[in-house]
């Protein structure tokens, strides 16, 4: 369709640059494991459960193993190899019966060598490749599911949150939620769960803003939504967040109980959560590989820069993220079509021509990305509570989503600010969005901005403005354009960061079975 | 205004008329006996007449209403109690000059979101100098040395970092209000200032879009501020805070 007559050589120079300054980041991220990678590889193969006597309340059992390893040997090689040779040592039959063991201190852990090396690695190399056949089943799943059941019969899909912290409540709502249209629910994580060093367990009543990611709320919210698929006759995907100190082994949780999308990006923790810098690029680049095999189509948070940035000024900003966000994903063996990058709409409506801008930014993304499921972000910085004037603002922001073809849409709330979404809230912003849809779903076929109209000429300027602001990240390292505040005006420093000492780097004889078997599958 | 009005009611388009509107959701099945419902609870809201005008069903089990009518309810002015700006808005020039005469040295700000609260918009758009409604934010005025200390900082972290900066001011945001977690959050902040720095405490200022400014007494803060503040009316009050401190101390 190309309506801006973008310069390939522009764009790909903008990709090069990119790959260069992500180039040193994935060195490092390959250098080095951190407590969460090695505790989602034990995940996958198998721990599961927590230790409820705990004075800390219920304490993982895979934290248990970690930090007891940790003390004990290290991580420089890897959890699995002390892990399995303890297994073995101790004859015992699980590794939950080990972090029992653990826990009451009859286990001494150390590097196994020779035969007991070789032993260690075979038990636990077939131990991690179930979890990955779960994982592939999984995925075998889904795609038999949608076969039969069938995607949405639109673009973009509509995408809704729940969060009301009980997950008993948040099945009743997305159940609702799906009759009433939504194509992906979303079930949004309580606040604080990012800065979590831990995955809470089991089924959870009591979240703040939003209900605990654990493995347990995800078996029963997909499970309620396979349910409401068969009745409303499409498949309703299922999303949630591997983002935060546990990016890995929520990324292997979500693998393990089918869900469909997950929120992941290269910088949120790190900007909007103060981890660590290489914590954040170590765990997200093991996270995308789990979802690469589990077929998980992965959102990027583009969203967050313009709510503290102007989006106007910040535009080119979201284009670099884009761009860095598409290399480390299809570094990490994401192909496009699992590419939800994030983008909003979040001009100043007193802003002369501000819808012109914002399809302007659209397209833009649209264009540089046309094999990716952009997902399309709703305004939220300028919801005043005027629940009116919100409603006639999101209307805009469903048109534009429909115009520039779009293909996530996520519902907008005119009472975002306000109140969590009333029942009639989540109703009138799905009926706002039919409506659009139903009226001008099909206007892009007639939609022709001037070629040296404003919308073609903004988003020239914009992409120019992110191939400079790239060039300068690659003069002057990522890493310490993150620090210099170049991204959402937050200053963040790679040493410092919340996770920091979570980071280790590998010894030469570092071994994961999960991650050689990853990027064995990376195409 | 020496012939201010003491009661009003509501303007639909008359004066007198007392017209609202409103909509709600009801969890009976769409049909007349739900709008008949819907008028009852109108009715006993005060509304008289009153007209359910739009009704339609929300899945099997609900209803959504939009009702307008009239409301017999007089608002008496005299009874109305609210906080009222206690100091004079000053332009960021004026806050400048002010504090470079009242402190000669510059005043120091630490904030930050406390409790598990990971929404720092509030205190982003007072504090960064990205501002919030056209003004710009704390860090742009010359004289004021602010310390963004973002989200999720415990108790104990912000008092360490005020006495570590020897803040003048520490501004809290909170967004999140389940289980009134920003009553009881800012409560706990201001015991542990009182109880770590007693009368040296730094002037303590929460805000918040579901605070009440009349709460700050409650909360054990100086000063609260609720939805739709602007930098510039913090800015303002903290020279007007430091001006009455000063005051007395002299």
């Amino acid at each position: 369709m190309a309506l801006l007559d973008l310069d390939p050589l522009v764009v790909a120079a903008a990709r090069k640059l990119a790959a260069r300054a992500a180039e040193p980041v994935v060195s490092l991220a390959k250098a080095h494991t951190t407590v969460a990678v090695e505790r989602a590889t034990l995940r996958l193969a198998g721990i599961t459960g927590a230790d409820s006597t705990h004075r800390a309340g219920d304490v993982p059992w895979v934290n248990r193993v970690i930090d007891t390893v940790r003390e004990q040997c290290g991580l420089e090689h890897g959890v699995v190899l002390p892990a399995f040779h303890a297994l073995r040592e101790h004859d015992l039959g699980s590794l939950t019966e080990l972090a029992e063991a653990t826990a009451a201190g009859q286990i001494q852990f150390k590097i196994p060598t020779g035969k007991d090396l070789t032993a260690a690695r075979k038990a636990s190399t077939s131990a991690v490749a179930k979890g990955l056949k779960t994982v592939d089943r999984n995925k075998t799943q889904r795609e038999k599911l949608v076969a039969k059941w069938g995607d949405p019969a639109q673009r973009p899909w509509i995408y809704l949150i729940v969060a009301t912290g009980d997950i008993d409540e948040d099945v009743v709502q997305a159940q609702n939620a799906a009759r009433a249209g939504a194509d992906v629910i979303a079930v949004i994580r309580s606040t604080g769960q990012s800065l979590l060093d831990y995955v809470p367990e089991g089924a959870t009543h009591h979240g703040f803003a939003g209900t605990y990611a654990t493995q347990e709320n995800f078996r029963i919210m997909r499970a309620a939504l396979d349910d409401v698929s068969k009745e409303v006759g499409r498949y309703v995907r299922l999303t949630n967040y591997a983002s935060g100190l546990c990016m890995p082994e929520i990324a292997v949780l979500a693998g393990l109980q089918r869900l469909d999308m997950m929120l992941n990006d290269s910088m949120y923790g790190i900007l909007f959560r103060d981890i660590n810098p290489i914590r954040t690029f170590v765990d997200q680049r093991f996270s995308r590989q789990v979802h690469a095999r589990a077929g998980i189509i992965i959102n990027t948070g583009e969203d967050n820069y313009l709510t503290t940035a102007d989006a106007v000024d910040a535009a080119h900003t979201v284009t670099v993220s884009q761009l860095l966000n598409e290399h480390f994903a299809h570094e990490a063996g994401l192909p496009d079509h699992l590419l939800g990058l994030g983008h909003a709409f979040e001009i100043n409506p007193k802003v002369p021509d501000s819808f012109r801008l914002e399809l302007a930014h659209a397209l833009l993304a649209r264009e540089l990305f046309p094999d990716a499921p952009l997902k399309w972000m709703p305004p939220t910085k300028h919801m005043t509570g005027d629940v009116f004037d919100g409603y006639l603002l999101d209307g805009f922001f469903n048109l534009a989503g429909v115009l520039t073809g779009q293909s996530i849409l996520l519902v907008g709330m005119m009472t975002e600010a306000v109140v969590t979404p009333f029942l009639s809230d989540r109703d009138l912003a799905l009926k706002n969005v039919r409506y659009v849809l139903n009226a001008a779903g099909s206007l892009a076929e007639d939609f022709r901005p001037s070629p040296d109209g404003l919308i073609v000429k903004r988003a020239h300027q914009v992409l120019g403005e992110a191939v400079d602001l790239l060039e300068r990240i690659v003069d002057d390292g990522l890493l310490n354009a993150i620090a210099d505040g170049t991204f959402g005006l937050m200053k963040r420093p790679a040493d410092k960061g919340k996770g920091a000492d979570g980071v280790v780097e590998k010894a030469p004889e570092y071994f994961n079975p999960a991650s050689e078997m990853l990027e064995a599958s990376d195409v | 205004m020496s012939d201010a009005k003491r009661y009003v009611r509501p303007y639909g388009d008359t004066t007198g008329d007392g017209m609202i509107q409103t909509s709600f959701t009801l969890p009976i099945p769409f049909g007349p006996k739900a709008d008949g419902a819907a008028l009852q609870l109108a009715n006993k809201m005060g509304m008289d007449p009153a007209m359910v005008v739009h009704s339609n069903p929300i899945g099997d089990d609900f209803t959504f209403f939009v009702v307008y009518g009239s409301v017999k309810h007089l608002v008496d002015l005299d009874e109305v109690k609210v906080v009222e700006r206690e100091y004079p808005l000053l332009s960021p020039s004026e806050v400048n000059n002010t504090l470079k005469k009242v402190l000669r040295r510059k005043l120091v700000v630490v904030g930050g979101c406390i409790g598990t609260d990971a929404h720092t918009v509030g205190i982003d758009a007072i504090l960064n100098i990205k501002g919030f409604a056209g003004e710009k934010g704390l860090e742009y005025y010359r004289e004021l040395k602010v310390v963004n200390l973002g989200a999720q900082v415990s108790v104990p972290e912000l008092v360490r970092s005020a006495r570590a900066e020897k803040a003048d001011a520490v501004l809290i945001s909170q967004v999140v209000t389940q289980r009134d977690a920003h009553i009881l959050n800012t409560q706990e902040m201001s015991a542990a200032f009182r109880e770590a720095m007693g009368d040296r405490r730094p002037l303590l200022v929460a805000g918040g879009p579901r605070f009440d400014p009349l709460m700050a007494g409650e909360l054990g803060v100086d000063r609260v501020f609720s939805r739709g503040t602007t930098p510039g009316e913090v800015a303002s009050y903290l020279v007007h805070a430091m001006q009455a401190k000063r005051g007395v101390a002299a």
